[in-house]
Protein backbone atom coordinates (compact mmCIF):
# COMPACT_ATOMS: atom_id res chain seq x y z
CA UNK A 1 0.00 0.00 0.00
CA UNK A 2 0.51 3.79 -0.19
CA UNK A 3 1.32 4.20 3.40
CA UNK A 4 4.35 1.63 3.28
CA UNK A 5 6.25 3.13 0.62
CA UNK A 6 6.18 6.53 2.45
CA UNK A 7 7.08 5.19 5.30
CA UNK A 8 10.32 3.92 3.72
CA UNK A 9 10.92 5.73 1.17
CA UNK A 10 14.68 7.26 2.33
CA UNK A 11 14.14 10.53 0.33
CA UNK A 12 17.48 11.98 0.67
CA UNK A 13 16.86 15.41 -0.83
CA UNK A 14 13.96 16.17 1.65
CA UNK A 15 16.19 15.20 4.40
CA UNK A 16 15.96 18.77 6.64
CA UNK A 17 17.96 20.96 8.78
CA UNK A 18 21.02 18.40 7.98
CA UNK A 19 24.51 20.23 8.59
CA UNK A 20 23.40 23.16 10.18
CA UNK A 21 26.24 22.73 13.06
CA UNK A 22 25.34 21.56 16.73
CA UNK A 23 21.51 21.55 17.14
CA UNK A 24 20.54 21.03 20.80
CA UNK A 25 16.66 19.84 19.36
CA UNK A 26 18.55 17.45 17.41
CA UNK A 27 20.42 16.31 20.50
CA UNK A 28 17.60 16.08 22.51
CA UNK A 29 15.78 13.54 20.02
CA UNK A 30 18.54 11.58 20.34
CA UNK A 31 19.17 11.04 23.65
CA UNK A 32 15.46 10.31 24.12
CA UNK A 33 15.50 7.95 21.04
CA UNK A 34 18.45 6.24 22.67
CA UNK A 35 16.57 5.93 26.00
CA UNK A 36 13.70 4.29 24.60
CA UNK A 37 15.90 2.04 22.40
CA UNK A 38 17.52 0.75 25.80
CA UNK A 39 13.87 0.20 27.56
CA UNK A 40 12.68 -1.56 24.43
CA UNK A 41 15.70 -3.74 24.00
CA UNK A 42 15.76 -4.59 28.30
CA UNK A 43 13.44 -7.76 27.71
CA UNK A 44 15.76 -8.91 25.46
CA UNK A 45 18.82 -8.45 26.88
CA UNK A 46 17.56 -10.71 29.87
CA UNK A 47 15.98 -13.19 27.71
CA UNK A 48 19.72 -13.80 26.39
CA UNK A 49 22.05 -13.39 29.21
CA UNK A 50 19.06 -16.12 31.58
CA UNK A 51 19.20 -18.78 28.61
CA UNK A 52 22.42 -19.08 28.67
CA UNK A 53 22.70 -19.22 32.48
CA UNK A 54 23.26 -22.80 34.44
CA UNK A 55 21.82 -21.79 37.52
CA UNK A 56 20.19 -18.90 37.89
CA UNK A 57 19.84 -17.24 40.95
CA UNK A 58 17.50 -14.25 41.79
CA UNK A 59 20.43 -11.99 43.02
CA UNK A 60 22.10 -12.48 39.73
CA UNK A 61 19.34 -11.82 37.63
CA UNK A 62 20.22 -8.73 35.87
CA UNK A 63 23.95 -9.70 35.36
CA UNK A 64 26.03 -11.45 32.51
CA UNK A 65 26.33 -15.62 32.98
CA UNK A 66 29.61 -16.48 34.75
CA UNK A 67 29.95 -19.24 32.69
CA UNK A 68 27.84 -18.96 29.67
CA UNK A 69 26.17 -22.53 29.14
CA UNK A 70 24.04 -24.68 26.54
CA UNK A 71 22.47 -26.54 28.76
CA UNK A 72 19.19 -24.99 28.75
CA UNK A 73 18.89 -24.49 25.37
CA UNK A 74 19.65 -28.17 25.13
CA UNK A 75 17.25 -29.10 27.60
CA UNK A 76 13.80 -26.42 26.06
CA UNK A 77 15.07 -28.81 22.59
CA UNK A 78 14.67 -32.29 23.50
CA UNK A 79 12.17 -31.57 26.08
CA UNK A 80 12.54 -32.31 29.92
CA UNK A 81 10.32 -33.15 32.81
CA UNK A 82 7.51 -34.59 30.21
CA UNK A 83 7.32 -31.23 28.43
CA UNK A 84 6.86 -30.92 24.88
CA UNK A 85 9.98 -30.52 23.20
CA UNK A 86 10.59 -27.59 21.20
CA UNK A 87 12.74 -29.18 18.48
CA UNK A 88 10.04 -31.21 16.99
CA UNK A 89 7.67 -28.20 17.65
CA UNK A 90 9.39 -26.51 15.35
CA UNK A 91 8.91 -28.50 12.50
CA UNK A 92 5.64 -29.19 13.07
CA UNK A 93 4.93 -25.62 13.04
CA UNK A 94 6.88 -25.35 9.95
CA UNK A 95 4.35 -27.93 8.10
CA UNK A 96 1.23 -26.21 9.25
CA UNK A 97 2.33 -22.45 8.73
CA UNK A 98 3.75 -22.99 5.06
CA UNK A 99 0.88 -24.37 3.38
CA UNK A 100 -1.72 -22.22 5.05
CA UNK A 101 -0.02 -18.85 4.01
CA UNK A 102 -0.02 -20.30 0.65
CA UNK A 103 -3.03 -22.00 0.16
CA UNK A 104 -4.51 -18.28 1.85
CA UNK A 105 -2.74 -16.06 -0.63
CA UNK A 106 -4.26 -17.98 -3.56
CA UNK A 107 -7.44 -17.38 -2.51
CA UNK A 108 -6.51 -13.92 -1.46
CA UNK A 109 -5.25 -13.25 -4.92
CA UNK A 110 -8.36 -14.87 -6.58
CA UNK A 111 -11.10 -12.78 -4.52
CA UNK A 112 -8.69 -9.36 -4.86
CA UNK A 113 -8.72 -9.60 -8.54
CA UNK A 114 -12.20 -10.43 -8.82
CA UNK A 115 -13.61 -7.29 -6.25
CA UNK A 116 -10.84 -4.91 -8.52
CA UNK A 117 -10.99 -5.67 -11.37
CA UNK A 118 -13.61 -7.68 -12.33
CA UNK A 119 -16.38 -5.70 -11.65
CA UNK A 120 -19.44 -7.49 -10.28
CA UNK A 121 -22.36 -5.87 -8.72
CA UNK A 122 -22.04 -4.96 -5.21
CA UNK A 123 -18.69 -5.47 -4.49
CA UNK A 124 -17.91 -2.56 -2.27
CA UNK A 125 -21.38 -4.39 -0.35
CA UNK A 126 -19.28 -7.89 -0.64
CA UNK A 127 -15.82 -6.96 0.33
CA UNK A 128 -17.19 -4.99 3.42
CA UNK A 129 -18.72 -8.36 4.61
CA UNK A 130 -15.62 -10.18 4.16
CA UNK A 131 -13.68 -7.82 5.67
CA UNK A 132 -15.68 -7.44 8.76
CA UNK A 133 -14.29 -11.21 9.49
CA UNK A 134 -10.99 -9.56 10.17
CA UNK A 135 -12.29 -8.12 13.22
CA UNK A 136 -14.37 -10.46 14.91
CA UNK A 137 -13.22 -11.64 18.27
CA UNK A 138 -12.82 -15.71 17.59
CA UNK A 139 -13.83 -15.94 20.87
CA UNK A 140 -17.88 -15.01 19.49
CA UNK A 141 -17.03 -18.00 16.71
CA UNK A 142 -15.10 -20.60 19.37
CA UNK A 143 -17.52 -22.95 20.32
CA UNK A 144 -19.48 -24.02 17.40
CA UNK A 145 -16.37 -23.66 15.77
CA UNK A 146 -14.78 -26.26 18.40
CA UNK A 147 -18.00 -28.19 17.62
CA UNK A 148 -17.89 -28.08 13.74
CA UNK A 149 -14.20 -28.78 13.28
CA UNK A 150 -14.88 -32.00 15.46
CA UNK A 151 -17.93 -32.92 13.47
CA UNK A 152 -15.92 -32.60 9.97
CA UNK A 153 -13.62 -35.48 11.34
CA UNK A 154 -10.53 -32.94 10.75
CA UNK A 155 -7.91 -34.36 13.26
CA UNK A 156 -6.52 -31.64 16.18
CA UNK A 157 -3.07 -30.26 15.48
CA UNK A 158 -1.69 -29.68 11.96
CA UNK A 159 -4.92 -30.03 9.86
CA UNK A 160 -7.26 -28.37 12.04
CA UNK A 161 -4.78 -25.13 11.95
CA UNK A 162 -3.92 -25.32 8.32
CA UNK A 163 -7.83 -25.01 7.29
CA UNK A 164 -8.95 -22.73 10.74
CA UNK A 165 -5.66 -19.93 9.40
CA UNK A 166 -6.89 -20.61 5.50
CA UNK A 167 -10.79 -19.59 6.52
CA UNK A 168 -9.62 -16.69 8.64
CA UNK A 169 -6.92 -15.50 6.51
CA UNK A 170 -9.16 -14.72 4.29
CA UNK A 171 -10.11 -11.62 4.83
CA UNK A 172 -6.84 -9.69 5.38
CA UNK A 173 -5.43 -11.11 2.26
CA UNK A 174 -8.08 -10.24 0.26
CA UNK A 175 -7.67 -6.47 1.22
CA UNK A 176 -4.65 -6.57 0.42
CA UNK A 177 -4.65 -8.12 -3.34
CA UNK A 178 -7.50 -5.84 -3.79
CA UNK A 179 -5.59 -2.80 -2.62
CA UNK A 180 -2.45 -3.72 -4.82
CA UNK A 181 -4.81 -4.63 -7.96
CA UNK A 182 -6.88 -1.50 -7.86
CA UNK A 183 -3.17 0.32 -8.78
CA UNK A 184 -2.60 -1.73 -11.98
CA UNK A 185 -3.84 0.17 -15.03
CA UNK A 186 -7.03 -0.35 -16.62
CA UNK A 187 -6.01 -0.42 -19.77
CA UNK A 188 -4.06 -3.13 -19.25
CA UNK A 189 -6.63 -5.45 -18.69
CA UNK A 190 -9.20 -4.00 -20.66
CA UNK A 191 -6.55 -4.67 -23.66
CA UNK A 192 -6.62 -8.18 -22.62
CA UNK A 193 -10.47 -8.27 -22.57
CA UNK A 194 -10.50 -6.91 -26.00
CA UNK A 195 -7.66 -9.70 -27.56
CA UNK A 196 -10.88 -12.11 -26.39
CA UNK A 197 -9.46 -13.32 -23.18
CA UNK A 198 -11.50 -14.71 -20.83
CA UNK A 199 -11.32 -13.63 -16.84
CA UNK A 200 -8.98 -16.83 -15.80
CA UNK A 201 -6.84 -16.01 -19.25
CA UNK A 202 -6.69 -12.66 -17.86
CA UNK A 203 -6.24 -13.48 -14.18
CA UNK A 204 -3.61 -15.99 -14.88
CA UNK A 205 -1.53 -14.23 -17.98
CA UNK A 206 -1.80 -10.45 -16.74
CA UNK A 207 -2.86 -10.19 -13.22
CA UNK A 208 -0.91 -12.97 -11.68
CA UNK A 209 2.50 -12.17 -13.12
CA UNK A 210 2.15 -8.69 -11.89
CA UNK A 211 1.62 -10.09 -8.70
CA UNK A 212 4.82 -10.68 -7.07
CA UNK A 213 5.03 -7.95 -4.84
CA UNK A 214 1.97 -8.60 -2.80
CA UNK A 215 2.22 -12.28 -2.71
CA UNK A 216 5.39 -11.41 -0.94
CA UNK A 217 3.17 -9.60 1.50
CA UNK A 218 0.16 -11.89 1.44
CA UNK A 219 3.12 -14.47 2.26
CA UNK A 220 5.43 -13.01 5.24
CA UNK A 221 1.54 -11.57 7.21
CA UNK A 222 0.21 -15.19 6.90
CA UNK A 223 3.31 -16.82 7.71
CA UNK A 224 3.95 -14.35 11.07
CA UNK A 225 0.33 -14.56 12.02
CA UNK A 226 -0.32 -17.78 11.71
CA UNK A 227 3.54 -18.91 13.74
CA UNK A 228 2.50 -16.21 16.46
CA UNK A 229 -1.24 -17.62 16.83
CA UNK A 230 -1.67 -19.12 20.60
CA UNK A 231 -5.48 -19.03 20.35
CA UNK A 232 -6.34 -21.75 17.87
CA UNK A 233 -3.69 -23.59 18.84
CA UNK A 234 -5.10 -23.70 22.24
CA UNK A 235 -8.14 -24.55 21.32
CA UNK A 236 -7.62 -27.12 18.37
CA UNK A 237 -4.36 -28.84 19.19
CA UNK A 238 -2.12 -30.20 22.38
CA UNK A 239 1.40 -30.45 23.31
CA UNK A 240 1.93 -33.48 21.31
CA UNK A 241 0.87 -32.07 17.59
CA UNK A 242 0.69 -28.44 18.12
CA UNK A 243 2.39 -25.16 17.19
CA UNK A 244 5.74 -23.85 18.94
CA UNK A 245 3.86 -21.34 20.54
CA UNK A 246 1.98 -23.68 22.88
CA UNK A 247 4.73 -26.20 23.38
CA UNK A 248 6.34 -22.86 24.46
CA UNK A 249 3.46 -22.08 26.87
CA UNK A 250 3.11 -25.13 28.54
CA UNK A 251 7.17 -24.89 29.03
CA UNK A 252 6.61 -21.83 30.71
CA UNK A 253 3.95 -22.02 33.04
CA UNK A 254 4.26 -25.92 33.51
CA UNK A 255 5.39 -26.57 36.15
CA UNK A 256 5.49 -24.91 39.81
CA UNK A 257 9.50 -24.17 40.23
CA UNK A 258 9.86 -22.79 36.94
CA UNK A 259 13.26 -23.31 34.61
CA UNK A 260 13.35 -19.36 34.11
CA UNK A 261 16.80 -20.46 31.47
CA UNK A 262 14.91 -23.22 29.23
CA UNK A 263 11.63 -21.60 28.81
CA UNK A 264 13.58 -18.27 27.66
CA UNK A 265 15.84 -20.26 25.69
CA UNK A 266 12.75 -21.94 23.94
CA UNK A 267 11.12 -18.76 23.20
CA UNK A 268 14.23 -17.50 21.81
CA UNK A 269 14.10 -20.21 19.42
CA UNK A 270 10.54 -20.19 18.83
CA UNK A 271 10.43 -16.54 17.75
CA UNK A 272 13.85 -16.53 15.41
CA UNK A 273 12.14 -18.06 12.21
CA UNK A 274 9.62 -14.63 12.57
CA UNK A 275 11.97 -12.43 13.66
CA UNK A 276 14.56 -13.01 10.65
CA UNK A 277 11.89 -12.49 8.55
CA UNK A 278 11.03 -9.00 10.05
CA UNK A 279 15.06 -8.59 10.37
CA UNK A 280 15.62 -9.30 6.23
CA UNK A 281 12.04 -8.47 4.87
CA UNK A 282 10.77 -5.42 6.95
CA UNK A 283 9.11 -3.80 4.40
CA UNK A 284 7.44 -6.04 3.11
CA UNK A 285 5.90 -6.63 6.94
CA UNK A 286 4.98 -3.49 7.26
CA UNK A 287 3.30 -3.14 4.07
CA UNK A 288 1.00 -6.10 5.67
CA UNK A 289 0.62 -3.99 8.77
CA UNK A 290 -0.34 -1.22 6.99
CA UNK A 291 -2.94 -2.69 5.38
CA UNK A 292 -4.58 -3.74 8.34
CA UNK A 293 -4.93 -0.40 9.20
CA UNK A 294 -7.32 0.19 6.25
CA UNK A 295 -7.55 3.63 5.13
CA UNK A 296 -7.43 6.10 8.13
CA UNK B 1 -30.35 -13.70 -18.93
CA UNK B 2 -27.60 -15.89 -20.33
CA UNK B 3 -25.65 -13.04 -21.23
CA UNK B 4 -25.22 -12.13 -17.60
CA UNK B 5 -24.35 -15.18 -16.26
CA UNK B 6 -21.58 -15.41 -18.76
CA UNK B 7 -20.63 -12.30 -17.69
CA UNK B 8 -20.72 -12.21 -13.65
CA UNK B 9 -20.79 -16.58 -13.31
CA UNK B 10 -17.08 -16.83 -13.71
CA UNK B 11 -15.79 -14.14 -11.55
CA UNK B 12 -18.79 -15.15 -8.84
CA UNK B 13 -17.29 -18.77 -9.15
CA UNK B 14 -14.14 -17.42 -8.85
CA UNK B 15 -14.86 -16.22 -5.40
CA UNK B 16 -17.44 -18.64 -4.02
CA UNK B 17 -15.45 -20.84 -1.80
CA UNK B 18 -14.61 -17.40 -0.10
CA UNK B 19 -18.07 -16.59 0.47
CA UNK B 20 -18.95 -19.79 1.52
CA UNK B 21 -16.44 -20.35 3.85
CA UNK B 22 -17.05 -16.58 5.35
CA UNK B 23 -20.58 -17.31 5.15
CA UNK B 24 -20.67 -20.27 7.29
CA UNK B 25 -17.39 -19.88 9.57
CA UNK B 26 -18.13 -15.89 10.25
CA UNK B 27 -21.79 -14.87 10.22
CA UNK B 28 -23.56 -18.90 10.33
CA UNK B 29 -21.35 -19.75 13.53
CA UNK B 30 -22.01 -16.43 15.05
CA UNK B 31 -26.03 -16.66 15.05
CA UNK B 32 -24.89 -20.80 16.18
CA UNK B 33 -22.83 -19.12 19.14
CA UNK B 34 -25.77 -16.61 19.73
CA UNK B 35 -28.15 -19.78 20.07
CA UNK B 36 -25.73 -21.86 22.05
CA UNK B 37 -25.52 -18.88 24.50
CA UNK B 38 -29.51 -18.78 25.22
CA UNK B 39 -29.50 -22.46 26.48
CA UNK B 40 -28.38 -24.35 29.49
CA UNK B 41 -25.59 -26.23 28.18
CA UNK B 42 -23.47 -26.74 31.01
CA UNK B 43 -22.64 -30.66 31.04
CA UNK B 44 -20.01 -32.72 28.51
CA UNK B 45 -23.24 -35.04 27.32
CA UNK B 46 -25.00 -31.76 26.83
CA UNK B 47 -22.15 -30.20 24.53
CA UNK B 48 -22.05 -33.15 22.02
CA UNK B 49 -26.24 -33.90 21.74
CA UNK B 50 -25.80 -36.90 23.64
CA UNK B 51 -28.46 -35.03 26.66
CA UNK B 52 -30.86 -32.87 25.45
CA UNK B 53 -30.72 -29.46 26.24
CA UNK B 54 -33.56 -26.43 26.58
CA UNK B 55 -33.69 -22.46 25.68
CA UNK B 56 -33.47 -20.37 29.14
CA UNK B 57 -33.70 -17.02 26.81
CA UNK B 58 -31.15 -14.74 28.74
CA UNK B 59 -30.61 -16.53 31.79
CA UNK B 60 -27.06 -17.18 31.29
CA UNK B 61 -26.26 -13.10 30.69
CA UNK B 62 -28.43 -11.85 33.82
CA UNK B 63 -26.43 -14.42 36.02
CA UNK B 64 -23.05 -13.70 34.17
CA UNK B 65 -23.97 -9.45 35.03
CA UNK B 66 -24.96 -10.45 38.34
CA UNK B 67 -21.92 -12.25 39.36
CA UNK B 68 -18.88 -10.65 40.53
CA UNK B 69 -16.42 -12.53 38.99
CA UNK B 70 -17.94 -11.82 35.59
CA UNK B 71 -18.14 -7.90 36.73
CA UNK B 72 -14.35 -8.02 37.99
CA UNK B 73 -13.58 -9.15 34.72
CA UNK B 74 -15.85 -6.22 32.75
CA UNK B 75 -13.63 -4.07 35.14
CA UNK B 76 -10.06 -5.07 34.43
CA UNK B 77 -11.22 -5.31 30.37
CA UNK B 78 -11.51 -1.25 31.24
CA UNK B 79 -8.63 -1.13 33.10
CA UNK B 80 -6.25 -2.63 30.55
CA UNK B 81 -7.90 -0.73 27.45
CA UNK B 82 -7.33 2.36 29.11
CA UNK B 83 -3.96 1.27 30.08
CA UNK B 84 -2.88 0.39 26.74
CA UNK B 85 -4.71 2.97 24.76
CA UNK B 86 -3.30 5.85 26.68
CA UNK B 87 0.52 4.01 27.09
CA UNK B 88 0.28 2.81 22.88
CA UNK B 89 -1.10 6.45 21.70
CA UNK B 90 1.19 8.53 23.89
CA UNK B 91 4.73 6.54 22.87
CA UNK B 92 3.72 6.09 19.70
CA UNK B 93 3.30 9.18 18.99
CA UNK B 94 6.52 10.25 20.74
CA UNK B 95 8.53 8.23 18.51
CA UNK B 96 6.72 9.17 15.63
CA UNK B 97 7.22 12.63 16.07
CA UNK B 98 11.32 11.85 16.95
CA UNK B 99 11.79 10.16 14.09
CA UNK B 100 9.50 12.33 11.75
CA UNK B 101 12.61 14.23 10.07
CA UNK B 102 14.09 11.31 8.74
CA UNK B 103 17.44 12.09 11.33
CA UNK B 104 20.66 9.54 10.59
CA UNK B 105 19.95 5.82 12.14
CA UNK B 106 16.12 6.49 12.01
CA UNK B 107 16.19 3.12 10.15
CA UNK B 108 17.48 1.76 13.36
CA UNK B 109 15.28 3.49 15.72
CA UNK B 110 12.28 2.30 13.84
CA UNK B 111 13.10 -1.63 13.60
CA UNK B 112 13.89 -1.83 17.12
CA UNK B 113 10.57 -0.26 18.38
CA UNK B 114 8.51 -2.17 15.77
CA UNK B 115 10.54 -5.41 16.44
CA UNK B 116 8.46 -6.57 19.31
CA UNK B 117 5.28 -7.28 17.25
CA UNK B 118 7.31 -9.81 15.42
CA UNK B 119 7.54 -11.70 18.71
CA UNK B 120 4.61 -14.08 19.45
CA UNK B 121 2.38 -12.91 22.62
CA UNK B 122 3.16 -16.16 24.27
CA UNK B 123 7.04 -15.77 23.82
CA UNK B 124 6.89 -11.98 24.85
CA UNK B 125 5.17 -13.73 27.91
CA UNK B 126 7.67 -15.77 29.27
CA UNK B 127 10.21 -12.27 29.15
CA UNK B 128 7.56 -10.64 31.02
CA UNK B 129 6.23 -13.23 33.36
CA UNK B 130 9.60 -12.90 34.64
CA UNK B 131 10.11 -9.20 35.08
CA UNK B 132 7.07 -8.74 36.52
CA UNK B 133 7.93 -11.33 39.27
CA UNK B 134 6.24 -10.38 42.40
CA UNK B 135 8.77 -11.46 44.75
CA UNK B 136 10.59 -8.86 46.75
CA UNK B 137 13.30 -8.65 49.01
CA UNK B 138 16.03 -11.06 49.32
CA UNK B 139 13.71 -13.42 46.48
CA UNK B 140 13.08 -10.37 44.48
CA UNK B 141 13.94 -10.80 40.57
CA UNK B 142 13.08 -9.07 37.51
CA UNK B 143 12.07 -5.76 37.55
CA UNK B 144 12.06 -5.81 41.57
CA UNK B 145 15.59 -6.47 41.62
CA UNK B 146 16.44 -3.98 39.04
CA UNK B 147 15.00 -1.38 41.53
CA UNK B 148 16.55 -2.76 44.15
CA UNK B 149 20.11 -2.29 42.48
CA UNK B 150 19.15 1.15 41.28
CA UNK B 151 18.43 1.89 44.86
CA UNK B 152 14.78 2.29 44.25
CA UNK B 153 13.68 -0.48 46.56
CA UNK B 154 10.62 2.30 47.04
CA UNK B 155 9.33 1.14 43.56
CA UNK B 156 8.86 -2.81 43.97
CA UNK B 157 5.66 -3.89 44.15
CA UNK B 158 3.44 -6.92 43.45
CA UNK B 159 3.06 -6.01 40.04
CA UNK B 160 0.04 -8.11 38.37
CA UNK B 161 -0.07 -9.88 41.72
CA UNK B 162 -2.55 -7.08 42.69
CA UNK B 163 -7.00 -7.61 42.91
CA UNK B 164 -7.62 -4.37 41.64
CA UNK B 165 -4.66 -3.10 39.36
CA UNK B 166 -2.61 -6.10 38.80
CA UNK B 167 -4.10 -6.17 34.91
CA UNK B 168 -2.41 -2.62 34.49
CA UNK B 169 1.53 -4.46 34.80
CA UNK B 170 0.17 -6.75 32.02
CA UNK B 171 -1.00 -3.98 30.31
CA UNK B 172 2.85 -2.51 30.21
CA UNK B 173 3.76 -5.45 28.49
CA UNK B 174 0.99 -4.92 25.84
CA UNK B 175 2.48 -1.46 25.59
CA UNK B 176 6.09 -2.35 24.66
CA UNK B 177 4.23 -5.08 22.31
CA UNK B 178 2.48 -2.04 20.05
CA UNK B 179 3.60 1.09 20.69
CA UNK B 180 6.20 0.48 17.81
CA UNK B 181 2.81 0.08 15.75
CA UNK B 182 1.39 2.94 16.15
CA UNK B 183 4.25 4.76 15.95
CA UNK B 184 4.15 2.94 12.38
CA UNK B 185 0.70 4.46 11.72
CA UNK B 186 1.60 7.92 12.88
CA UNK B 187 5.28 7.93 10.99
CA UNK B 188 3.07 6.93 7.41
CA UNK B 189 0.58 9.69 8.49
CA UNK B 190 3.44 12.24 8.91
CA UNK B 191 5.17 11.17 5.31
CA UNK B 192 1.81 11.64 3.63
CA UNK B 193 1.75 15.41 4.61
CA UNK B 194 2.35 16.92 1.70
CA UNK B 195 5.80 19.38 1.72
CA UNK B 196 4.35 22.40 0.46
CA UNK B 197 2.43 22.34 3.60
CA UNK B 198 5.57 22.78 5.77
CA UNK B 199 7.25 25.22 2.90
CA UNK B 200 4.29 27.39 3.31
CA UNK B 201 4.02 27.78 6.93
CA UNK B 202 7.81 28.61 6.88
CA UNK B 203 7.62 30.75 4.61
CA UNK B 204 4.76 32.93 6.55
CA UNK B 205 7.05 32.90 9.48
CA UNK B 206 6.10 30.07 11.73
CA UNK B 207 8.04 28.86 14.67
CA UNK B 208 8.71 25.06 14.93
CA UNK B 209 6.37 24.54 17.31
CA UNK B 210 3.33 26.43 15.91
CA UNK B 211 4.52 24.65 12.66
CA UNK B 212 3.57 21.26 14.37
CA UNK B 213 1.06 22.65 16.91
CA UNK B 214 -1.40 24.23 13.97
CA UNK B 215 -0.21 22.58 10.76
CA UNK B 216 0.85 18.97 11.10
CA UNK B 217 -0.83 17.65 13.90
CA UNK B 218 -4.20 17.97 12.80
CA UNK B 219 -3.60 16.19 9.81
CA UNK B 220 -3.07 13.93 12.02
CA UNK B 221 -6.28 13.14 13.35
CA UNK B 222 -7.32 10.80 11.11
CA UNK B 223 -4.55 8.30 11.29
CA UNK B 224 -5.13 8.79 15.34
CA UNK B 225 -9.09 7.76 15.14
CA UNK B 226 -7.82 4.42 12.92
CA UNK B 227 -5.12 3.49 15.70
CA UNK B 228 -7.38 4.29 18.37
CA UNK B 229 -10.29 1.80 16.80
CA UNK B 230 -7.05 -0.82 15.96
CA UNK B 231 -5.52 -0.74 19.02
CA UNK B 232 -9.27 -0.67 21.07
CA UNK B 233 -9.95 -3.97 19.63
CA UNK B 234 -6.97 -5.35 19.74
CA UNK B 235 -7.61 -4.96 23.40
CA UNK B 236 -10.87 -5.95 23.72
CA UNK B 237 -9.33 -9.77 21.81
CA UNK B 238 -6.34 -9.22 24.42
CA UNK B 239 -5.83 -12.88 25.39
CA UNK B 240 -2.49 -14.77 24.81
CA UNK B 241 -0.45 -12.10 26.79
CA UNK B 242 -2.67 -12.45 29.78
CA UNK B 243 -2.76 -16.12 30.20
CA UNK B 244 0.97 -15.94 29.06
CA UNK B 245 1.89 -13.55 32.05
CA UNK B 246 -0.33 -14.62 34.54
CA UNK B 247 -1.98 -18.02 33.91
CA UNK B 248 -6.16 -18.70 33.19
CA UNK B 249 -6.54 -19.74 36.76
CA UNK B 250 -5.20 -16.28 38.36
CA UNK B 251 -8.74 -14.26 39.70
CA UNK B 252 -6.25 -10.89 39.74
CA UNK B 253 -5.81 -11.07 36.12
CA UNK B 254 -8.66 -11.85 34.49
CA UNK B 255 -10.28 -10.62 31.31
CA UNK B 256 -13.80 -12.28 29.14
CA UNK B 257 -11.58 -13.49 26.69
CA UNK B 258 -10.18 -15.95 29.55
CA UNK B 259 -13.37 -16.75 31.16
CA UNK B 260 -14.76 -17.97 27.90
CA UNK B 261 -11.53 -20.35 27.91
CA UNK B 262 -12.08 -21.25 30.89
CA UNK B 263 -15.86 -22.14 30.47
CA UNK B 264 -15.36 -23.76 27.35
CA UNK B 265 -13.18 -26.26 29.37
CA UNK B 266 -15.49 -26.65 31.83
CA UNK B 267 -18.01 -27.39 29.57
CA UNK B 268 -19.92 -24.49 30.65
CA UNK B 269 -21.04 -24.00 26.55
CA UNK B 270 -23.62 -21.96 27.27
CA UNK B 271 -21.76 -19.39 29.59
CA UNK B 272 -18.80 -19.60 27.24
CA UNK B 273 -21.26 -18.32 24.12
CA UNK B 274 -22.54 -15.79 26.05
CA UNK B 275 -18.88 -14.12 26.86
CA UNK B 276 -18.26 -14.74 22.98
CA UNK B 277 -21.23 -12.80 22.01
CA UNK B 278 -20.75 -9.98 24.74
CA UNK B 279 -17.41 -9.27 23.57
CA UNK B 280 -18.69 -9.49 19.99
CA UNK B 281 -21.17 -6.47 20.89
CA UNK B 282 -17.91 -4.64 21.94
CA UNK B 283 -16.17 -5.22 19.31
CA UNK B 284 -19.45 -4.05 16.99
CA UNK B 285 -19.23 -0.33 18.59
CA UNK B 286 -15.91 -0.33 17.28
CA UNK B 287 -15.77 -1.44 13.85
CA UNK B 288 -19.43 -0.86 12.64
CA UNK B 289 -19.16 2.63 12.16
CA UNK B 290 -15.57 2.05 11.06
CA UNK B 291 -16.56 0.10 8.22
CA UNK B 292 -19.55 2.07 6.84
CA UNK B 293 -17.38 5.23 6.83
CA UNK B 294 -14.51 3.40 4.55
CA UNK B 295 -17.17 1.99 2.26
CA UNK B 296 -18.81 5.01 1.76
CA UNK B 297 -15.65 6.97 1.05
CA UNK B 298 -14.86 3.91 -1.63
CA UNK B 299 -17.75 4.56 -3.44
Amino acid sequence: MSESVTLYDPAPAVRRRRGKGFNWARLLRYLLLLFFLIVVLIPVYVLVITSFKENATASQAWFLPENWSLENWKSAWMGFKGLPAIGPALGRTVGMVVPAAIISSFLGSMNGFVLSRWRIPYSNVIFTLILFGMFIPYQSVMVPLYQIVHGLGLPPGTPSLIFLHVVYGIPITTLIFRNYYESIPNELIESSRVDGAGMLKTYSRVVLPLSVPSFVVVLIWQFTSAWNDFLFALFFSSGNNGPVTLALYSMAGGSMLQDYGASMAAAIMSSLPTLLVYILLGKYFVGGLMSGSVKG
Amino acid sequence: MPKKLRRYGPPLLLISPSLILIGVFVYALIIANFRTSLTDITTAPQTTGLAPHRIVWFENYINLFKSDAFQHSLKNLILYTVTFLVGTMFLGFLWAWLLEKRDRFEGIFRTVFLFPMAVSSVAAGVIWRWLLNSNQGTRASGLNRLFQLLHLDFLQNNWWNNNSIGIMAIAMAAIWQLSGYVMALFLAGFRGIPDELREAARVDGASEWKLYRHVLFPQLSPVALSALIIIGHMSLKAFDLIVSISKPANYQTKVPAVDMYIFKSQYYYASAAAVGVILLAFVLVLIVPYLVRMTKREK
